[in-house]
């Protein structure tokens, strides 16, 4: 199934690709499980780390994956730029049906999809020089740009907001957010139409992270790129997403747009989570959200709504019944039994 | 509440002796590449039952300071100077015994990834028994393992008895995090120092965490060092704060006063950089330019100075002289900053108290 | 645990029958027959074919095979209805062909020369290895750390051969301190057992101790730097008790495993041990039997050495699980 857009007027600034056209990224019923081998001559487990996951993404769009660790949010990800195969369900990548495209097909699904790393530092090859790193995608690809790759490459340098003559240093040279934008220097190499940002910022410090925060939020806006942004700090994806799908235990639960999502989610694990960070602007821990408990072992999540049993609202109907996801008074579309109404405080 | 002693215009200790005192801490490793400058003249004080929020990026020496107070690092290998007096007795120059005995009794330690803090082969329950029992070496070991299993259902863990029994990898994150909290707490300390104990744990277990830690220290009443590079954790939890750089503290005050009236340009230069739920979601964040510094070749001056907007405001001193903390405002908020008041206040009103990022 | 032990033991037989049948096949893959190096020089195909069908080589080769498995464990009869025949027991490892003796006879006489070389020297370098290891990372950058660097240093780029010989000519030619190395059964005289095997011990047992030394130095460097050892030291244990208790047990679990794959190995034979000290071992056996194409010797050691190295194996593993919880056997 494939969620519904819902536009609110006058929220953002609206790109003229987005309300109509087709979507750039589809993502139908998506699943991936692992197999785990309990006990001896078989009796294999599954671990549902993405059950039946559906979005689209329009081309120039953000769009944000949150949850907590578990959720199936990496893992997401790397489906959605094939280093993993889904176990079922179909991404359709501008009208092209991508699940187990291979060869060339997966060559040129490269060309337009890229994806960046959580550590700048292990996504590096430390033997390798900056130039080296970037040049990489165009050579393996047999791409020679105009004025050569090494124009190229300075370019990109240059784009990230690095020092083009530092063309032959190597990655240890660099500082943490610095060989953050080596990587994102990597993944425009290609021109390509989508990134898939995997907790890009989470391993910098704070001053730095706010860096790379405006440098892909600028990115984004000049290329007009689109983004799949999974990150767990829903600080970091409000100030980088338009769109926010918010995960628990393989399941999206909701998604909406920024405002609905952040100022009157329908869904309660998402106000619980909302409420769960710590902000700046709030002194004290008054009037949070207390859930009891850790997140279920995808091996066996629970019956019908995962969520119930952290879920304070939770009737008999959330253990028998799996919520569908469906438009909700409130703008978002969340699967929720008894959704939440109104604004957050 | 306490100001460092060392500060020129601190206001003097009325009610209470504060548990723990750190005066002109300075720790230096020496090294091939030269001598790392980690903790470069630091003086704080806690009070039992309050908690003292340490904020700083990565370097800052805020993680030194704590394992310095310790006595955890390798006397042989690291230079220490200064004061630090727990509950009046001085664990500067004390031989490794000396401080062994204040370890895990007078003050414990809670860090930021409590699967690696937990040893593997030993049953969770087991090593709470042997933090007890090293300090009461007249426990017999149902005792302490009687304890273990007490302390384990005071951090709420379900069914104690039989998750004492468990070993670190059949617990969950948060679980660990609980079970280490019950492993500093089991011999009741009068300080505890937690460093980053939430920065591994998901946001929601982080939040039950945080709680846990804030009712434990209304029971036990313990003086609680937080050290933590989230801000929103700091707001959350602290009474005072204490925002340090390239191991020197730049700006100290109660949580009142430091989150929401911040003075220090790096202070807000934190706060302006850090992402909100609340704000103009479109606006960007300011981040402060450049990284932080090398501790080996600290900046001349102020070692904020290459990064600050505002250096060089106040002639060449920010690049010459190192600014010491003074009291700004109100009394108890210390600054170490060149901005003469008048231009302080007329930047803070200017550039900073209208952004996003800073409390209203 | 038990299912896990079914289940090894399963693999582990397998893994033998593997390389018996890879073993069989290869030596009958060679172009020389073995009935004519043992025939000798002047031979006439008459006493070769005499010879084949006493051997009971004129067979198909997966009935060769066949016949060689039932022999080991149900024992068989060779050339029936000749003039040849004759009976072997059960396990039959068939005979030399070169001096017609049962294979059996021979491993019992060798195996246990090459057991009490290597279980000698074994003690001896994990005792020493191990332990100058871990006083070495204890007292890292220390004087005592930098000579044990340098020593093992120097162990780890010898070789048997030449510090062997070294041995040999310091401690027997030259100043005639030991008797040359000699095998006495230990339940003979276990004095003379352990006289006649101090050289191989010492040889094997000092280049060992320099691998082990540095593998356990590097080992406990690493546990020390660990956080569960720092939170052992914050709860206010004594040093003593965190190396012990908390650092020790962590940093021996990869030694105990590489330990336990080097003695397996080295029970499949110490040719060049063996060699130097004039020992008939395992590994001296061995590579004789190859040089003379005495097949079914080496298809013997060959799978004796296997067996070996699935049981250390096995052991390694239940070892493991012992020391480590997190390691589960299913």
């Amino acid at each position: 199934m494939t969620e519904t857009l819902v536009q609110e007027p006058g929220t953002e600034p609206v790109k003229p690709s987005r309300p109509s056209g087709e979507p750039l990224l589809v993502v139908d019923e998506l699943t991936k499980h692992f197999p785990v081998r309990s006990g001896m001559f078989g009796k294999t487990g599954l671990v549902r780390a993405v059950d039946g996951v559906s979005f689209s993404v329009q081309p120039g769009e953000t769009l944000g994956l949150v949850g907590e660790s578990g959720c199936g949010k990496t893992t997401t990800g790397r489906m959605l730029v094939r280093l993993l195969e889904p176990t079922s369900g179909k991404i359709t990548f501008e009208g092209k049906d991508i699940s187990h495209a291979k060869g060339a097909g997966l060559r040129q699904l490269r060309q337009d999809m890229q994806i960046i790393f959580q550590d700048p530092y292990a996504s590096l090859n430390p033997r390798h020089t900056v130039g080296r790193i970037v040049a990489m995608p165009l050579q393996v690809n047999g791409i020679n740009p105009p004025g050569g790759v090494k124009k190229r490459v300075q370019e990109l340098l240059e784009l990230v907001g690095l020092n083009p003559e530092h063309y032959n240093r190597y990655p240890h040279e660099f500082s943490g957010g610095q060989r953050q934008r080596i990587g994102v220097a990597r993944a425009l190499a290609l021109k390509p139409k989508i990134i898939v940002a995997d907790e890009p910022v989470s391993a910098l410090d704070v001053s730095i992270q706010a860096q790379v925060i405006n440098l892909l939020r600028g990115l984004q806006r000049d290329l007009d790129l689109a983004f799949v942004f999974i990150a767990h700090d829903l600080a970091v994806v409000r100030h980088f997403c338009q769109r926010i799908g918010v995960m628990y235990l393989g399941k999206l639960v909701e998604i909406g747009d920024r405002n609905s999502i952040y100022e009157r989610p329908a869904h309660p694990y998402t106000r619980a989570l909302l409420s769960a960070v710590p902000d700046v602007t709030k002194m004290g821990a008054s009037g949070r959200i207390r859930l009891e408990g850790d997140v279920p072992t995808p091996l066996n999540p629970p019956s019908g709504c995962r969520f119930r049993t952290r879920c304070w609202k939770a009737q008999e109907i959330c253990a028998t019944q799996e919520p569908p996801l469906t438009i909700k008074p409130n703008g978002t579309t969340a699967a929720c039994h008894f959704p939440e109404e109104g604004a957050i405080k | 509440m306490t100001a460092p002693a060392s500060a020129p215009n601190s206001p003097t200790t009325t009610d209470k002796d504060p548990y723990l005192r750190v005066n002109d801490l300075r720790v230096q490793f020496p090294t091939e590449d030269g001598v790392v400058k980690a903790v470069d003249g630091v003086s704080f004080s806690v009070e039992r039952g309050k908690t003292l929020g340490i904020v700083g990026e990565s370097g800052s020496g805020k993680s030194v300071t704590s394992l310095t107070i310790m006595g955890l690092h390798n006397t042989k290998r690291a230079r220490i100077s200064g004061e630090i007096l727990v509950g009046g007795r001085n664990v500067v120059g004390m031989t490794e015994e000396q401080t062994r005995r204040l370890r895990g009794r007078d003050m414990a330690m809670i860090f930021q990834d409590p699967l690696s803090a937990l040893h593997p082969y030993y049953k969770v329950g087991a090593q709470i028994a042997e933090a007890y029992k090293v300090h009461h070496p007249n426990a017999s070991k149902a005792e302490a393992k009687k304890r273990a299993v007490d302390m384990l259902g005071r951090v709420g863990i379900p069914q104690p008895a039989r998750r004492a029994d468990s070993y670190p990898h059949e617990f969950s994150g948060g679980m660990r995090q609980r079970a280490m909290i019950a492993m500093a707490l089991v011999n009741d300390p009068d300080l505890l120092i937690a460093d980053e104990p939430t920065t591994a744990l998901d946001v929601t277990v982080q939040a039950q965490i945080l709680d846990l830690l804030e009712d434990l220290q209304r029971e036990f009443n313990s003086a609680i060092i937080m050290i933590t590079h989230d801000l929103g954790v700091v707001a959350q939890v602290a009474d005072e704060v204490l925002v340090m750089y390239g191991g020197r503290a730049v700006e100290f005050g109660t949580v009142e006063q430091v989150m929401r009236r911040p003075q220090h340009p790096y202070t807000w230069g934190l706060l302006a950089s850090v992402p909100s739920l609340h704000g103009d979601s479109d606006a960007d964040l300011v981040p402060i330019k450049g990284n932080p510094p090398s501790l080996i070749n600290l900046p001349t001056g102020c070692a904020f100075h290459p990064r600050c907007r505002y250096a060089g405001r106040n002639g060449d001193r920010s690049f010459t002289e190192v600014p010491e903390l003074h009291q700004v405002l109100e009394r108890g908020h210390l600054v170490a900053c060149h901005l003469s008041e008048a231009d302080r206040t007329k930047f803070y009103a200017e550039d900073i108290a209208p952004s996003a990022g800073v409390a209203q | 645990m038990v299912r896990f032990i079914t289940r090894r033991v399963l693999v582990g037989v397998a893994t033998i029958i593997a390389i018996s049948i890879i073993v069989f096949g290869l030596f009958f893959a060679v172009p020389s027959s073995p009935a004519k190096v043992m025939c000798g020089k002047n031979c006439d195909p008459a006493s070769i074919a005499a010879v084949e069908t006493r051997l009971g080589l004129r067979e198909p080769i997966v009935e060769q095979y066949t016949s060689f498995m039932k022999g080991v464990f149900v024992g068989r009869t060779y050339a029936p209805g000749t003039a040849f025949e004759r009976q072997c027991d059960a396990p039959c490892l068939g005979y030399s062909f070169r001096n017609d003796e049962p294979v059996t006879a021979i491993l019992k006489r060798t195996v246990p020369v090459t057991i009490s070389i290597v279980v000698g020297a074994a003690i001896l370098w994990l005792l020493i290895g191990v332990s100058l290891g871990m006083i070495s990372a204890l007292r890292r950058g220390t004087l005592f750390d930098k000579i044990a660097i340098g020593i093992s240093l120097t162990g780890a780029s010898m070789q048997v051969f030449f510090f062997g010989l070294i041995l040999l000519y310091g401690l027997v030619y030259a100043t005639g301190w030991l008797d040359f190395p000699s095998y006495t059964p230990f339940t003979e005289n276990p004095l003379k057992w352990a006289q006649g095997l101090i050289l191989p011990w010492v040889t094997l047992g000092f280049l060992n101790s320099a691998i082990y030394a540095r593998l356990s130095r590097a080992q406990m460097l690493e546990t020390l730097s660990e956080d569960y050892v720092r939170t052992a030291r914050a709860k206010g244990l004594p040093l003593g008790r965190v190396y012990t208790k908390h650092a020790l047990r962590a940093a021996i679990t990869p030694i105990v495993t590489i330990a336990g794959l080097d003695i397996g190995a080295s029970l499949g034979g110490t040719f060049i041990t063996e060699t130097i000290f004039g020992l008939r071992g395992l590994g001296k056996e061995t590579v004789e039997a190859v040089n003379f194409l005495n097949l079914p010797i080496v298809v013997a050691t060959v799978l004796l050495a296997a067996v070996f190295i699935v049981v250390a194996n096995l052991i390694v593993d239940l070892l493991y699980a012992v020391i480590d919880p997190r390691v589960r056997l299913s």
